[in-house]
């Protein structure tokens, strides 16, 4: 079994220690045997990340690899292998694994069995998403993810858990099912084509191989490829979620527990961008390119809606649910901007996202657990009584408005670098964002933590204790290893991102390099500047 | 030779200092009985700091100058390859970079020497205030902050540092958080800067389009090797790096958030708001330089600017009783002499007016602490008055610091105020006369001020139908609520008050007039390095020739130093004296003289509408949170109800659609996926086994499966019956 199947695996096997050989009622032991298998397996995918190959190219991109046959009549294959990009999506699902079981010990008292197996259960869902490079084994786990998320809302949430646990499920479910219709025009295509639309196959032997489908992908007829990449779009565009298809997200945001709505934000979310960047940019160049113009429209309406719109919310969860839109749409009109600025800071803003909302989720979750309400006018002046706690909020807050020298700056300036190569006007609309995420932040903040301490409620509330403290603590040191030196994490997509530009705009790199004149002052430099 | 290692050390030490209280102020926020080891620490790295940084100059001075001294200490955000122009591709990638050269070394003076005067300072003013700690954790990361922007090498540290020193900006205003008004105004100063910032950003994802990089070595080089080819894009980018000058350096029209940035303590306010991090705007404009000169037309904006919001601010600054008020409209008023200093071509006058101002504004503002120190607190100049018994040191420092801003000879305003306004008058007639009348009212309100404070009787007592009012918790260090005296309205600023037992007011400790007077020496000979020629010195000056390298030649023209005739010098020079004279002289009538102020008040009855139109500061501010605070809430509300009932309704329907659709009743699939599914297992799962049955054989899954059957044939007529 490689080392791929075991990150993925681990969580499952935990599930079914705890289901056979945890009694329900020792809640204790349940925590812990879902903590210990939650850290094994960051533990180990933490060696995926010092034995992958940074400079893999050509074959050697996906890494990792497992192949096995599975249903050969069909031509599926059990086929798993990450690239840079997955490699640092696998991270952040193990690490928010960890924070997610962690931050549960004192939020969920009741059925806490099933609790952890499902949390558990997600979690191989999630990875092996990542892994998939076999379609039928993506859709699989894609859809294998949706039942444990259902059930985590479904009981666990709160007063309207029912109306958004099915919101969520069935309208993500809509969308993977026209995903499926595109991932099956695909499969048709490269076999013996779609006789009754009167579409032509390549006649290849029948594959579900994601790699095979990137190599034809431009063999594909323009407006079969715009068809494909709408079925494509739904699916993907539902799960990031982009406007106008978002309204399912503040629902299951605010009613779904704290850690599902961190897994929720960290990693759920990223299914879709992911997506989009492992399948329908490079399998789908030409309705890529066709399709730009609409959807960093969209992206743009995005930030900007998601940001005014968290601007008046009087629910901290609903604000920062919607300010999620907002990101999101970030990582949309850089991954749109085609160039490997944009595709680098997209990538990365996905991480940054998964941290810095993450955070936020737990932080609302820390005070929730004291207070059992997140409207914001029951505070105001917490920093007098809880000064670590604001702290806290205020770098994670820092971070997710994009201050420099945090990680959220990092994604951003590089996806609005890109967009501004594109266009200057795409970056200019999209900056209204930063603008705004800087005005409904420090708004929350000041309302939360500043002012005077006069509700009498809030003047009992506890700091936070050492759990909370240690998973914050680890969050902040992500947030500045992110910002201040984050070359570490450009290296390991360098190569996967521009193997998606080649795919979609194979001459981007065929320019003239810039040479500057060595006049006016001597530069002495540590590292070669020029590159 | 200048050393890396000591060049990286000069921003890391505040850094580390930063760490170190910030941690003990998270460990233990509420104490400050362990004031020494705060002081040790604040104090240590600063000063540490300013010590490399005067070997840092002199090292560099030293080694000849000959020409810039960089140093990239690592790769940053290697963003990757992008496009330059129609047919270029360069390697945008951002290195963590620092930069000596004259322009940096001079901003690195002030800033590390003046910030570590008001560190020290600021341990005499706050040593009773309960947030110590947490104050010089703030204090220290702004110096860091600060340090990077002016050390950095290309415009993307230079931003972070920008946005750094805006973060501390924001902390220190708000420091005391449990003010409501402190804490607006906090929030207003980031708000009205990251607006700036936008545009500032925007500026440089423009200079990375037409340069390939935000190195200043290469896109100076760049630009200056080849003007003409550069000069069309040179105006927006320079447009928009002046929106970021605005938002930081406070010009009109985003000047807003500075005078309400007084609420922060007065140390800040001399530090942050007055002499180094409003400056920064103008830095980056002369640092710039090669840019703008390429856009004529962007010089002028900047010029307008600049000399509009110096008159703009002078008029307000006349008809505020707030002292610090009173001094804040005047930063705001200089810093719009220095952008039409740069506006007009004259980089060098404008860092040079930077400099004398951090000397004499610093000196103004601790004097301004000092005075509220002393009087308990209290900052309407209308309840002081005669302070000059009581408070003698401070009172002689703050008499020099309103002689060098009024623009006397020989103190430093003098020079570097006379060397923006010689230059405007070559240029801008109109401009030259907007400053001249700028300068009259800015002599006119520094001696206004000078004289409600320290002249006549004090007052305190007999200001009638004002009692103070009761502190909320008396014996604290606490901000007594304080009622403005016209109008009722909440006052913003009242931000330092201990001893408000205490009657008579007394002169502040030695830490504080130390510092004072240190300040008011380098006031008085601060603008000797601008001497001109006609008072003994040389053209160009020596504070010209320091800053001569910074002004590459554009195309191989060399930077010409403005030069005028003998004789039109000196009736420059004679009327900037006259201006001053002026604005002393109608002080002093009005605030001197008559000691009950009866000729001011009647010549504000007079002028009521006017008197009220600028102490309202021409409701701007209303204006801004009618249009913009409201507008942008009111959009954003209707947005909201847009999500919930539009968008989210159009959800919700064709749920409702589909389930009529397929014949069933939305009552039975309520019950069916509600019960069925979600409550069914919740109440009969007995374990894990039976959770698994469920989910197998759940509803849900039919249910998807009859929606999912639903869209394929939706889909599936669609792609039939299209053409």
């Amino acid at each position: 079994m490689g080392i791929l199947n075991l990150v993925t695996y681990i969580p499952l096997i935990g599930a079914i220690v705890i289901l056979f050989f945890v009694r329900k009622e020792n809640g204790k032991a349940i925590r812990y045997t879902a903590t210990a298998f939650a850290v094994i397996d960051f533990i180990v995918s933490l060696y995926l990340w010092f034995n992958f190959d940074p400079h893999g190219t050509g074959t050697h991109l996906f890494q990792f690899r497992e192949t096995y046959s599975w249903i050969p009549s069909l031509g599926v294959q059990y086929d798993f292998g990450i690239d840079g990009i997955s490699l640092l999506l696998i991270l952040l699902t193990t690490f928010m694994g960890i924070i997610a079981v962690v931050s549960s010990y004192s939020a969920i008292d009741h059925r806490q069995k099933e609790y952890y197996i499902l949390l558990l259960l997600l979690q191989t869902g999630m990875i092996g998403t990542f892994c998939a490079l076999d379609f039928f084994l993506f859709y699989v786990f894609w859809e294998i993810m949706l039942v444990p998320m259902y059930f985590i809302i479904g009981i666990w949430g709160g007063p309207r858990k029912l109306y958004a646990a099915i919101k969520f499920f069935i309208y993500t479910l809509s969308g993977s099912v026209v995903m499926l219709l595109s991932i099956l025009a695909l499969y048709f295509f490269n076999d013996g084509g779609i006789p009754f639309l009167n579409i032509k196959g390549l006649g290849n032997p029948a594959t579900f191989s994601v790699l095979q489908y990137h190599n034809i992908g431009h063999l594909i007829p323009p407006q079969l490829q715009f068809w494909i990449f709408i079925g494509f779009f739904l699916g993907f565009a539902i799960k990031v979620p982009m406007f106008p298809f978002h309204t399912w997200l503040p629902d299951a945001h605010v009613e779904a527990p704290t850690a599902g709505s961190i897994i929720l934000a960290a990693v759920l979310l990223k299914m879709g961008t992911y997506g989009f960047v492992r399948f329908a940019l490079p399998i789908l160049p030409d309705a890529t390119k066709q399709l730009i113009i609409p959807i960093v429209v969209l992206s743009i309406i995005g930030i900007i809606y998601g940001a005014l719109v968290s601007l008046v919310q009087k629910d901290m969860k609903k604000l920062v649910a919607y300010s999620s839109v907002s990101h999101l749409g970030f990582v949309m009109l850089g991954m749109f901007a085609l160039n490997p600025m944009g595709l680098k800071g997209s990538v990365l803003q996905m991480i940054n996202h998964g941290i810095s909302t993450g955070a936020l989720f737990l932080l609302v979750g820390i005070i929730y657990e004291r207070r059992h309400t997140r409207m914001i006018s029951e505070y105001g002046g917490l920093a007098k009584q809880m000064p670590m706690y604001a702290t806290l909020f205020l770098i994670a807050a820092l971070s997710s408005m994009g201050l420099p020298a945090l990680n959220g700056f990092i994604g951003e300036f590089t996806i609005l670098l890109g967009a501004a190569n594109r266009s200057i006007v795409w970056a200019s609309f999209a900056s209204v964002g930063i603008v705004l995420g800087a005005a409904y932040l420090l708004w929350l903040y000041q309302r939360v933590f500043w002012g005077p301490l006069d509700n009498p409620a809030n003047k009992t509330l506890l700091d936070v204790n050492r759990r909370e403290l240690g998973l914050l603590l680890a969050l902040v040191v992500i947030m500045v290893w992110m910002g201040i030196k984050p070359a570490v994490f450009f290296d390991v997509i360098e190569e996967p991102v521009n193997y998606v530009v080649r795919k979609v705009d194979p001459a981007y790199f065929d320019k003239r390099p810039i040479e500057y004149p060595p006049a006016a002052p001597v530069v002495v430099s540590a590292v070669e500047t020029t590159r | 030779m200048v050393s890396s290692t000591i060049l990286l050390l000069i921003p890391l030490l505040p850094a580390l200092g930063a760490l170190i209280n910030g941690v003990r102020a998270a460990a233990n926020p509420r104490t400050h009985k362990s004031r020494t080891i705060t002081n040790a620490v604040a104090l240590g790295s600063t000063g540490l700091s300013a010590l490399l940084a005067a070997w840092t100059v002199i090292t560099y001075v030293g080694g000849g100058m000959s020409s810039a001294f960089q140093y990239a200490y690592y790769t940053w955000i290697p963003v990757g390859l992008g496009h330059v122009g129609a047919n270029g591709i360069a390697n945008f990638a951002v290195d963590f970079a620092f930069r000596i050269d004259t322009l940096s070394c001079t901003m690195l003076l002030i800033v590390t020497w003046i910030g570590f005067l008001i560190h020290v300072y600021a341990t005499g003013y706050m040593a009773h205030e309960e947030g110590n700690t947490r104050f010089f954790t703030y204090l220290n990361l702004f110096m860091f902050m600060m340090l990077l922007l002016v050390l950095g090498a290309n415009y993307m540290v230079m931003f972070v540092g920008w946005e750094g020193v805006g973060l501390c900006s924001y902390l220190l205003i708000g420091f005391y958080y449990d003010k409501n008004f402190a804490a607006d105004a906090g929030k207003k100063a980031f708000v009205a800067n990251r607006i700036g910032d936008f545009g500032f950003i925007l500026g440089i994802f423009l200079i990375f389009n037409t340069f390939g990089t935000a190195d200043y070595g290469k896109v100076f080089a760049l630009a200056s090797a080849n003007p003409a080819a550069y000069a069309g894009i040179a105006t927006t980018i320079c447009l928009l790096l002046f929106v970021g000058a605005c938002g930081k350096s406070a010009q009109i029209p985003l000047y807003v958030w500075l005078p309400d940035a007084m609420a922060g303590p007065t140390p800040v306010s001399a530090l942050i708001h007055a002499a180094t991090m409003v400056t920064a705007g103008v830095y980056m404009v002369v640092r710039s330089n090669v840019l703008f000169r390429l856009s004529p037309d962007a010089m002028l904006v900047v010029a307008i600017v600049g000399a509009v919001t110096a008159i703009f601010a002078a008029t307000i600054g006349i008809a505020q009783n707030d002292i610090k008020k009173v001094l804040a409209y005047s930063t705001v008023s200089q810093l719009g002499f220095m952008f039409l200093a740069a506006g007009v071509g004259a980089f060098t006058a404008a860092i040079f007016h930077v400099m004398t101002h951090a000397f004499f504004k610093a000196c103004l503002f601790l004097g301004a602490g000092s005075v509220i120190h002393g009087c308990g607190g209290e900052q309407d100049m209308r309840k002081m008055g005669g302070l000059r018994k009581y408070m003698p040191k401070t009172r002689m420092t703050m008499l020099i610091a309103c002689i060098a801003i009024a623009g006397f000879p020989p103190l430093a305003g003098f020079f570097s105020k006379d060397e923006i306004l010689a230059t405007t008058f070559e240029h801008h007639g109109f401009l030259y006369f907007l400053g001249m009348v700028a300068a009259t009212c800015t002599a006119f309100y520094m001696f206004r001020l000078y004289f409600m404070t320290f002249s006549g009787d004090y007052r305190a007592a007999h200001v009638e139908g004002h009692p103070e009012s009761e502190p909320e918790h008396a014996g604290h260090d606490v901000i007594p609520s304080h009622v403005h005296l016209d109008d009722g309205d909440a006052h913003s600023d009242k931000a330092h008050g201990h001893h408000v037992d205490s009657h008579d007011p007394h002169e502040s400790p030695w830490s504080m007039t130390g510092v004072l007077w240190i300040l008011a020496i380098l006031a008085v000979i601060g603008g000797f390095v601008g001497i001109p020629e006609m008072f003994g010195g040389a053209h160009p000056t020596i504070f010209q020739r320091w800053l001569a390298p910074v002004l590459l030649p554009l195309g191989g023209e060399h930077f010409e130093f403005a030069e005028a005739s003998r004789l039109q010098e000196l009736l420059l020079i004679l009327s900037s004296i006259a201006v001053a004279t002026l604005g002393w002289f109608i002080a002093y009538v009005l605030y001197k003289k008559d000691a009950a102020f009866s000729r001011a008040t009647a010549l504000r009855t007079r002028f009521a509408f006017l008197h009220r139109l600028l102490e309202n500061k021409y409701y701007v501010d209303e204006f801004y949170n009618f249009v913009f605070v409201g507008g942008a809430l009111a959009f954003s509300k209707a947005l909201s109800w847009f999500d919930a009932h539009i968008i989210d309704g159009i959800v919700n329907g064709v749920r409702h659609l589909t389930v009529i659709l397929f014949g069933h009743g939305s009552n039975l699939v309520d019950r069916y996926i509600v019960d069925g599914a979600v409550n069914g297992v919740g109440y009969s799962a007995r374990g894990g086994s039976k959770l698994f049955r469920k989910m197998q054989s759940g509803f849900v899954q039919n249910y998807a499966l009859v929606m999912a059957g639903g869209i394929v044939l939706v889909a599936a007529v669609y792609l039939f019956t299209k053409p």
